[in-house]
């Protein structure tokens, strides 16, 4: 026998440096010496920059910035970095070495925020620190490229410091991903955040005040139970939650019916299903709000017909609560639908056969088995639903008329007429208890129990079919429901041919030719159609925004299942608060922390990215946690004791069996990155504006046939888009039976 | 390197040593401060009831959890700070944790490479490795489409092909029927002497262990509780826990009454018998084990070398007679093989021993 090439080591006390050290202090030269310290007007990618580089002072590396442009202050990051490359060659205990680079990095990044967050545009930020130590002569721009990736220099010399000292078994990759997503969450979630909730205790001039924050928590306009004792309306805050509970049971309910619909029934238009179900997703959330009204509203198609058929009083019922209801279980139910038929074909087949065979029979079995055992997922998809429904803006919008909910109410107090940044923090706060309670629930709720389906061991077998009730069942809730949302797409897709609804019935197809219209000029093609450009803008950052989104997804649920490091659940809490967060909230914090060094990024497409990766990632995170969840852990042992690293496991083992939940992430990451509103209303410019924003504009201009027009070509996009995401990332490959035991017409078993 | 290093490592090659290992989950120790030296070439059972340690022991040597105290040593070199994927060390287990998305050859080849190997040569050892557990031509099945016997093999190539130099087996037969059990046992062991690989072979199952091994390491509450070769442990075992865990045995008190020359004499009822006197035996009360088979029952009044006792049940198993004997030492289970006329319940016979089978437990 020889031995196996891989498993050479140094056998010495010593053994030299790992190589990752070096790329680590490489990353950081590069970042000193080379790139650009501040960030470049006009972009980094535009390469324009290199004009003037590296002697002018907007475009110089941070070594020439301290050295020519007198920006000593710079010289405290780089000397934490020469510190890191001295113990890298002075220190030879890893030990030792390992201490000094966590300090080194720990301090590094530290410095490298202070003089940040210190010295802005103009010099010292705070006046007070021109008393401290005197006037400077001058102050910087923003952080750019350099200071970025000094930045992320510094993270690694940190983690692989701690991966020399052995923690986390000595992993260089986890723990660095970990520095990296904690690092991301840091910047992204919590600092914004943190500057949204400061203001609710300042003054409009940015000083320090209580006042409006004890006013507006103890409004009655949020907490009035006055629909409970008398006449008057509920406080919002009630209304929100009795809201967002109603549309996660219908959604969830919705979802496992349709869920089981596809997986467990003989259903003749299973794939025509999937299609329809992922409709409402792929629609904008106010264009199911704006059909809605087509068909309900007072000179809708169906109240007019009562109207002139019965009698019936057109009625203003649609604008409320319950008009806000069906058009949220519209938009979720294919969430959950999404969430659900993952779990629900992840139920082993042996379970059920087991159970059949201990003489239960396709109730006890349904009851007993399968439904247990899809109780991480349902948990989920109601969860999901919930926070889905507390955050939604779109809907609200549109048909909430005078009964606001928490995000709306929220973007009127920061837009409206009466500018209350302090009430808009408040209200914030409260949205956030909501969705942290529902969350907590679900932990508890699931607690310990192993759900584990997917083992190590070959699983053939056949699912059992549905009992008799059950199917019938789910026959009567999803067909009715398949037509109604049939109607709604109709409505949408024939609003764009009609002149003006209402007045005018005649087809046309002006709105599309006004939107979509294009020529032939000297240069070729002309865009003449007013919706190009945002169109293309919206395609390119939710074409960027949606594998990042999966893939930072992905890597998280896999640190969080599968790696136990301390601050695990405070790490899963963080992300689930981004996701808890409205979009009119993250839209406005954005704006804030956003807006001025050090870290400078609205107007810009990277501000889009970001705010689409971290509002989405949850619900990539939550859909690959329940997935991995299912898959047994010695699959992952296994591939350790076969020489493959964390990297490679993650790479070869656990991605290939979650493609089901990638392909979630990556179709919803996808999605919302085009149908989003509320934080992108905040965020779009006049060289980055997205789809969304502009049709709203349309709305709010009147030209109801051109964004209707508009929203329709946008579905017919995704769903193409969609399709080939499916097609691309393909099925699980288990080989398992995807059939259904057959079962005859009069509800009894049958061999297939 | 100069050959005199090389050489010795060669000869540490393939062997094992804990010292001093202790494992605790929380405030739970499984594992206090373990010792065990295993030699190289040699196949060792870890055995034992479940909650052990004998699983921990493993997975700490395949690096999937890491000794709160206490040094590992593989090959002679300190592996105690090593994650599992910088060990030399391959493991099968009870599940087989075959990839359910690949092939059995992709599974195979998964672990070369990772080590880095060309796929090409990869593929080539894959292949040979299925051949040497009866599998070639199956390369391109999915577990789901092999039986479980041919997953347990696919598992044990996937192990093997690394040629590492210790292979561990957590529990490998557990998932097979008893036929296959005892095939795919002497398969393992035919393979581990032919290639000469150091075994650590865990199990709760002592028919296996005495039919695969070279040592056997009985463990109980983390601690070893005796190791030694099989017949070491079925013939001369250190404590009644041993006695009846190594094959059944009846285990009664008996009276010690002089020791001399490394034979004891002891007296159980009116029996008085010399027997091999293991280390730390004192005069006085002590305890004798008696292996089923031990017991010769005639249905004559009792003689002066044996004493009386009752037939309680009886039953017939083919090649042999089990019985129930119930007699004033305790109840005692016989196995005979005369078949030809078995005894009846309720009938008194005279119950002797005979000379194998027999052994003084010190205390």
């Amino acid at each position: 026998m020889t031995l196996a090439p891989a498993s050479g080591f140094a056998a010495s006390a010593n053994p030299p440096p790992p190589r990752r050290l070096d790329a680590a202090l490489l990353l950081g030269l590069l970042a000193f010496l080379i790139l650009p310290w501040h960030r470049i007007e006009g972009g980094f990618f535009g390469f324009r920059w290199l004009a003037g580089f590296p002697s002018d002072p907007d475009t110089a590396p941070g070594l020439l910035q301290i050295l020519l442009h007198g920006r000593i202050w710079l010289l405290a990051p780089l000397l934490a970095l020469a510190a890191a490359a001295w113990a890298r060659f002075a220190l030879k205990d890893p030990d030792a070495r390992g201490r000094a680079w966590v300090r080194l990095g720990a301090l590094g990044l530290a410095l490298l925020t202070i003089q940040g967050f210190l010295i802005g545009f103009m010099g010292w930020s705070w006046l007070w620190l021109d008393g401290l130590f005197g006037e400077l002569s001058q102050g910087q721009p923003a952080m750019g490229a350099g200071a970025v990736t000094a930045g992320a220099a510094f993270l690694l010399i940190f983690s692989f410091g701690l991966a020399d000292r052995g923690v986390l078994r000595g992993d260089a990759f986890v723990i660095s991903s970990i520095a990296f997503l904690a690092a991301l969450v840091a910047i992204f979630v919590f600092y914004p955040v943190t500057r949204m909730l400061v203001g609710a205790f300042q003054d409009f001039d940015g000083s320090f005040t209580t006042a409006g924050f004890t006013r507006n928590m103890a409004s009655s306009s949020i907490w009035s139970l006055g629909c409970v004792i008398g006449e008057t309306r509920c406080g919002v805050a009630w209304r929100t939650l009795w809201l967002a509970l109603m549309t996660a049971t219908g959604a969830t309910t919705l979802g496992l019916c349709f869920a089981l619909l596809a997986t467990r029934t003989r259903f003749p238009f299973k794939k025509g299903l999937r299609l329809l179900t992922i409709l409402p997703i792929i629609t904008p959330p106010f264009v199911v709000g704006l059909a809605l009204v087509l068909l309900f509203g007072r000179s809708g198609v169906i109240t007019q017909g009562l109207s002139s058929l019965f009698g019936v009083e057109p009625g203003r019922w649609l604008y409320g609560l319950t008009g806000v209801w069906i058009a949220q279980v519209l938009s979720f139910t294919p969430v959950a639908f999404l969430i659900l038929i993952g779990v629900v074909e992840g139920v082993s087949p042996s379970m059920e056969e087991a159970s059949q065979t201990l003489r239960a029979d396709r109730w006890r079995t349904f009851a007993q088995v399968s439904l247990p055992l899809m109780k991480p997922g349902l948990a989920n998809a109601f969860l999901i639903s919930f926070i889905e429904s507390m955050a939604d803006f779109g809907n609200p919008l549109v048909l909430g008329g005078s009964h606001g909910v928490l995000s709306t109410e929220i973007f009127f107090a920061v837009v409206g007429a009466s500018t209350d940044p302090s009430r808009a923090a408040v209200l914030a706060i409260i949205l956030l208890g909501f969705t942290l309670t529902a969350f907590m629930a679900q932990r508890l709720w699931l607690g310990k129990k192993n759900f584990a389906t997917v083992s190590g061991k070959g699983d053939p077998g056949q699912h059992a079919a549905l009992p008799e009730g059950v199917r019938r069942l789910v026959y009567a809730v999803t067909i009715p429901w398949l037509l109604f949302t049939v109607t709604v797409y109709a409505m949408i897709f024939a609003g764009g041919f009609v002149k003006t609804w209402g007045l005018d019935h005649s087809l046309t197809f002006g709105h599309y030719l006004r939107a979509f219209g294009v020529s032939w000029g000297d240069q070729g093609i002309l865009w003449t159609g007013v919706a190009w450009n945002s169109f293309w803008t919206t395609m390119k950052i939710a074409l960027i925004a949606a594998p990042l989104t999966a893939a930072v997804g992905m890597l998280t649920a896999w640190l969080i299942v599968r790696q136990n490091f301390v601050g695990r659940g405070l790490f899963e809490f963080a992300l689930m608060m981004s996701f808890a967060i409205p979009g009119t909230v993250i839209g406005v914090s954005y704006v804030m922390a956003f807006n001025m060094p050090p870290l400078e990024m609205t107007g810009s497409a990277l501000i889009l990215v970001m705010c689409f990766v971290f509002r989405n990632m949850p619900v990539g995170v939550r859909g690959g946690v329940a997935a991995m969840s299912q898959i047994d852990k010695s699959l992952d042992e296994a591939s350790l004791t076969l020489r493959a690293d964390s990297a490679r496991t993650l790479r070869r083992v656990a991605l290939p069996l979650l493609r089901p939940a990638i392909t979630a992430a990556l179709v919803y990451a996808f999605v919302r990155a085009i149908t989003s509103i509320s934080a992108v209303i905040f965020l779009v410019s006049a060289q980055y504006n997205m789809a969304t924003a502009y049709i709203v504009g349309l709305v709010e201009n009147g030209e109801y046939g051109v964004a209707i027009a508009y929203s329709s070509a946008l579905i017919v996009v995704m769903a193409a888009i969609i399709s080939g995401f499916q097609l691309l990332v393909g099925e699980r490959r288990l080989r398992r039976e995807n059939r259904v035991a057959a079962t005859s017409a009069d509800g009894k078993g049958a061999a297939a | 390197m100069n050959a005199v290093p090389q050489e010795k490592r060669d000869d540490k090659r393939g062997s094992v040593s804990f010292e001093e290992v202790t494992k605790s989950f929380g405030a739970f120790t499984a594992i206090p401060g373990l010792s065990l030296e295993i030699a190289p070439g040699t196949l060792v059972t870890l055995l034992g009831p479940s909650g052990c340690g004998k699983t921990t022991t493993l997975r700490m040597l395949a690096g999937l959890e890491h000794p709160t105290k206490g040094r590992i040593r593989i090959g002679g070199k300190d592996v105690t700070a090593l994650p599992a994927n910088a060990r030399d060390v391959s493991m099968v287990f009870q599940s087989y944790a075959l990839f359910p998305h690949m092939t059995s050859l992709e599974n195979v080849a998964y672990g070369l490479r990772s080590s880095g190997i060309k796929a090409k040569e990869a593929r080539e050892r894959a292949e040979e490795g299925l051949k040497l557990v009866g599998l070639g031509g199956m390369g391109a099945r999915l577990p789901a489409e092999l039986s479980g016997g041919q997953q347990q093999r696919v598992a044990v190539a996937r192990a093997l092909v690394l040629e590492p130099q210790v292979l561990l087996l957590d529990e490998p037969l557990s998932n097979l029927d008893a036929r296959l059990r005892r095939r795919v046992r002497t398969e393992i062991r035919e393979i581990q002497q032919r290639l000469g690989f150091t075994a650590v072979y865990v199990t709760h199952d002592q028919d296996e262990a005495l039919a695969v091994s070279d040592q056997i390491i009985v463990m109980k509450e983390g601690r070893i509780a005796q190791q030694g070769t099989p017949r070491e442990l079925y013939e001369s075992p250190a404590s009644a826990f041993i006695a009846d865990f190594m094959g059944e045995a009846n285990v009664v008190p008996c009276a010690v009454e002089e020791i001399a020359g490394g034979t004891a004499q002891m007296r159980i009822e009116g029996l008085v018998r010399r027997l091999p006197a293991p280390a730390g035996l004192k005069p006085g009360a002590a305890q004798l084990a008696i292996r089923p088979n031990a017991i010769a029952l005639s249905p004559s009044a009792p003689e002066h070398a044996a004493f009386p006792g009752r037939i309680e049940s009886a039953a017939y198993l083919g090649d042999h007679v089990e019985y129930e004997v119930a007699t004033s030492a305790g109840r005692l289970f016989a196995v005979d093989s005369q078949t030809d006329s078995p005894l009846a319940p309720g009938e008194a016979v005279a119950v002797d021993l005979r000379p194998r089978g027999v052994a003084l437990i010190p205390g």
